[in-house]
């Protein structure tokens, strides 16, 4: 048998259940793998006792008909667990554990996985490259100079080092793609309503979606279909019939009609995505699938749109964190002036950003040339992608304009940060499906990803997609352990 | 006609025109974003959710008894229902506000346009209602406990309200505590809102401007923030639109401002101006879709609307052919009503009436009892009102029945028996008995036959007297006119 961190979230799931490992195994190794891991600052908490307790455990009452039998994995930091601190990356919740359990990881605890630890992010999910986190940068595997992506930094940095078999995110403008495509992982970012989103810390509520991190399709298909679920705590999930996406993959996708969209070939566009994005339409050629070519004419509006939508409700979401009831607080003269020094010591400077955004577009005078313009555009960018899907069953893009990028190099410019997410932000405002696998490598040996975005609640067709690509591509990437120390 | 509500100053006339934003809690179980409970007085802080506290993460869902409770009250004020309205949130900061916004309806309420008729005495009076949105309550900021900090008691935060906006129509504070008697009773009609003042579940922000009478343009006007009864709404709208002719006779201006009333004081003062009014930055609340239904749903709650206020005032008329007087006091309370309709099940409408609203209410007013809370039961009372009718009883010997009623619901059937109260109308015992009153007052029927009639009353009163109360009035009268001639 290989060894364990080299085996998938399915492969463990299945060697548990033939009994050719043991729960206490794989939690053992990963843990062990973790702790030699540290430079890589994946980790804002570790529940690693209660881990191998949970694993020892199962293996003494083992339950194999759950679909992650005793497989840990850990989250990203902004889903609230109960009894385990849970901070958004946030000076603000430094101190802060939920009494309760998120709906998603609850699903996962209900099909036998188990918590390893709290995984680094940027700070309330609002950055691409984690370097906005309270408790400092997360370093990708890659290179000890490259930014892991972001927001789900740790996740994906956590991901390709292999401190966890698999992970789950957040994803408001690209947060679960973004980094899958830096760290040659899969990322998929579910229909908005797919997964619930009652215990994951607030970023933008008409955005935020919950979504898989996985080394191969496979994987995301499992936990998808463990995540997913129809939630009346949740007023934005949506009741519809799941499918059993794992079960249900298939690399059959004969005439399929898949579109590239015209505008996503933007100036400045290297060499490298280019050829990527031409051999990803090989590949699903070679798969039998048909390419065509459409418009999603308002694509360029997507990220000013998104840009004025998710600071607005960020403004409004982040107000709950005022020192009053729990989390950090600085004493005040007076309520105002606690108010003012808890916000401003609490919160950091792109989370102020955003609020100051948000609250500027929200304001008396500006709502109607900000907040409700980009409403009435976010609706043409929906009808965009509507009309299209009448032509074609999926679309196909690079995920990011760029491959990783260097720690600093974006942070004082938020601008070239928020271009980061120029193909993945449009998927978000029309809360459609989208997936990021990794297709290739750049110059510098760095991973590229390429996105495929499917319609409302048709996970299972992009999943198919990504699936026959993933064989074709065969992507292969090895990590030299440079951060493992002992 | 009664005199219009008029300020006169240097022999100009002011009219007052006041507008009412009326906040009245939803009667319901549960808080209309979470499942915690609502009652009234309990510990604080213990009727309050992760999502009442505004927990991270945590979501509101909206609680669809009280999308009915408001479609009701909408249909009780005759107005338009919204197949689509929107929630938005309305953002400020405050110790008792935990999620840092209110969700509000702000462009897109439940109810739109309808109106409210109030019966004064000067006749009856249309007032239009704006609009009704459901709105989330705060929690209370309680300052005067510890010295040092400020307590924050959640319970009420995420309560239900309705905010119930009046056009500006009302023109004395008169009109205005008939206004929200009015609105109470239909609500109470509905069981939307307990309406009870006391426990903070209806209270108002008033509206208030005055102009010139006969201007057709309204003044400026200022807002008086949050009076919790009706007396303190008028004595508020009293100094206020005073304030406001003072300032205006001295060739001033009248600033729009929020204001508060100052019960101990009895005076309004500024808490701020326009140029400080909070920007609220309203927006849809993206936690929750748009709340939609369909014109079945609406048609479905119709059907659960009982006989309302007007209306039964209506069916008492015709039905019953009782004066609009007291068909309007009848039904202004649903329990009065109730009490009434029991009553007249088995007894004469008219008789019914004139007891409950004369003894009965009397009765209540000098124990300061509720209807529901009588001393006298419906059933005891159209006993007695048989009695009266059947002849057993003369409605003087009722009215000591009535008393011995009240002191713990006894059957009148029982007191007259056991005190031997029943009416004597035997004719011939009565005779008995007027022919001894005429032999002991000779020297009276002597006066009275030689003309002076009005000594008929005394024999009256003596047979009375001499039977205990117990004699038929009628029959003595009878009897009398003929041995009397």
């Amino acid at each position: 048998m290989s060894n364990i961190i080299d085996l998938s979230l399915s492969e463990l799931v299945l060697n548990i259940k033939n009994k050719k490992i043991s729960s206490k195994d794989v939690t053992s190794t990963y843990i062990e793998r973790s702790k030699k891991s540290k430079s890589l600052n994946a980790y804002n908490e570790e529940t690693f006792d209660t881990a191998l307790k949970k694993a020892a455990e199962f293996d003494s009452k083992p339950d194999f008909n759950k679909k992650l039998s005793g497989v840990p994995i850990a989250v990203k930091d902004l889903f609230c667990t109960k009894n385990v601190k849970t901070t958004a990356s946030s000076k603000i919740l430094n101190n802060f554990i939920p009494t309760y359990e998120s709906t998603v990881t609850q699903n996962l605890w209900n099909d036998g996985a188990i918590l390893l630890g709290k995984l680094n992010c940027d700070e309330f999910a609002m950055g691409s490259s984690n370097e906005t986190s309270y408790f400092g940068d997360v370093i990708s595997p890659i290179d000890k100079d490259l930014v892991p992506g972001g927001s789900s930094g740790g996740s994906a940095s956590a991901l390709a080092a292999k401190l966890t078999p698999a992970t789950i995110g957040t994803d408001t403008g690209g947060s679960i793609r973004q980094p899958a495509s830096f760290t040659g992982t899969v990322g998929l970012k579910p229909t908005y309503g797919s997964c619930s989103r009652y215990g994951i810390v607030a970023f933008a509520s008409s955005l935020d979606q919950a979504g898989p991190m996985t080394r191969n399709v496979k994987d995301a298909a499992l936990l998808l279909e463990v995540m997913s679920s129809f939630d009346n705590k949740d007023s934005t999930s949506v009741d519809f019939k799941r499918p059993m996406y794992s079960k249900d993959l298939s690399k059959d996708i004969k005439g399929k009609k898949i579109g590239i969209p015209k505008e996503y070939r933007v100036d400045g566009m290297s060499e490298e995505i280019e050829k990527l994005w031409d051999d990803g339409k090989n590949y699903l050629k070679d798969c039998g699938a048909e390419i065509v070519d459409v418009s999603l004419p308002h694509t360029k509006f997507a990220l000013p749109t998104y840009y004025i939508v998710a600071p607005a409700e960020a403004s409004s979401n982040l107000a709950r964190y005022d020192g009053v009831k729990y989390g950090f607080r600085t004493e005040g003269d007076n309520l105002i002036d606690m108010y003012e020094k808890t916000r401003s010591a609490g919160f950091g400077d792109e989370v102020k950003r955003r609020i100051m955004i948000g609250t500027y577009v929200l304001s008396s005078g500006y709502y109607d040339a900000y907040y409700l313009k980009a409403q009435k555009v976010r609706r043409l960018i929906k009808n965009d992608f509507n009309n299209i899907f009448q032509k074609v069953d999926a679309i196909l893009t690079p995920s990011t304009p760029s491959s990783a990028f260097k720690i600093g190099e974006k942070s004082n410019d938020p601008v070239s940060m928020y271009l980061n997410d120029i193909f993945t932000v449009p998927v978000n405002l029309a809360g459609l499906p989208g997936i990021s696998i990794p297709a290739g490598l750049d110059k510098k040996g760095y991973p590229l990803g390429l996105q495929i975005i499917g319609k409302s609640f048709d996970e299972q067709n992009i999943l198919n997609i990504a699936y026959s690509m993933e064989d074709k591509i065969n992507f292969k990437f090895n990590l030299k352990e440079w951060w493992m120390n002992d | 006609m009664t005199k219009d509500y008029l300020i006169e100053r240097n022999g100009k006339k002011y009219e007052v025109v006041i507008g009412l934003e009326v906040h009245a809690q939803v009667l319901s179980e549960s808080k209309l974003f979470s499942t915690s409970p609502t009652k009234f007085g309990s510990e604080p802080n213990t009727q309050v959710s992760l999502v009442d506290a505004a927990f991270p993460g945590m979501l509101p869902v909206i609680n669809e008894f009280c999308i009915k409770q408001a479609i009701k009250t909408g249909i009780g004020l005759n107005a338009k229902i919204n197949n689509k309205s929107i929630f938005d949130r309305k953002n400020y900061f405050y110790a008792d506000l935990p999620q840092g916004y209110q969700i509000s309806q702000y462009k897109d309420p439940i109810v739109g346009e309808g109106s409210v008729v109030l019966d004064l005495a000067s006749g009856s009076k249309t007032v239009g209602i704006e609009r009704l949105h459901l709105e989330q309550d705060a929690g209370k900021s309680i300052h005067d406990i510890d010295p040092k900090n400020t307590l924050v008691d959640l319970n009420r935060s995420g309560v239900a309200l309705m905010e119930i906006v009046s056009k500006p129509d009302l023109r004395s504070p008169d009109e205005v505590n008939v206004y929200i008697k009015k609105l109470r009773s239909i609500m109470r009609y509905l069981g939307t809102c307990d309406g009870n003042m006391q426990e903070g579940s209806l209270r108002a922000d008033v509206n208030v401007s005055v102009r010139k009478k006969g201007d057709d343009k309204y003044g400026t006007r200022c807002e008086i923030k949050n009076v919790n009864s009706i007396k303190f709404m008028q004595m508020a709208i009293e100094h206020e639109a005073n304030r406001q002719v003072d300032i205006l006779e001295d060739g001033g201006k009248i600033d729009q401002e929020t204001r508060l009333f100052d019960t101990k004081k009895n005076e309004t003062r500024s808490m701020r101006s326009k140029e400080d009014a909070h920007d609220y930055r309203y927006f849809p609340d993206p936690d929750l879709l748009p709340l939609e239904f369909s014109d079945d749903y609406v048609e479905s709650i119709k059907k659960e609307i009982p006989e309302l206020p007007d209306q039964k005032k209506s069916r008492f008329i015709e039905k019953f052919n009782l004066s609009s007087y007291e068909a309007n006091i009848l039904v202004s309370d649903l329990d009065t009503s109730k009490y009434f309709e029991t009553v007249i099940e088995n007894s004469d409408v008219k008789l019914s009436s004139n007891w409950i609203t004369g003894e009965l209410f009397a009765l209540l007013n000098e124990k300061n009892l509720e209807i529901t809370e009588s001393p006298i039961s419906a059933k005891n009372l159209s006993k007695l009102i048989n009695l009266i009718k059947d002849g057993t009883i003369s409605g003087k010997i009722a009215k000591t029945v009535f008393e011995m009623m009240a002191e713990g619901d006894k059957n009148p059937i029982d007191i007259v028996k056991e005190k031997g109260l029943k009416q004597q109308s035997d004719p011939k015992e009565l005779e008995k008995l007027i022919e001894k009153v005429i032999n002991e007052n000779q020297d009276k029927v002597k006066e009275y036959k030689s003309g002076k009639e009005k000594l008929f009353g005394f024999f009256v009163g003596q047979a009375m007297k001499v039977s205990g109360g117990k004699a038929n009035p009628q029959l003595v009268n009878e009897i009398l006119k003929k041995k009397l001639k």
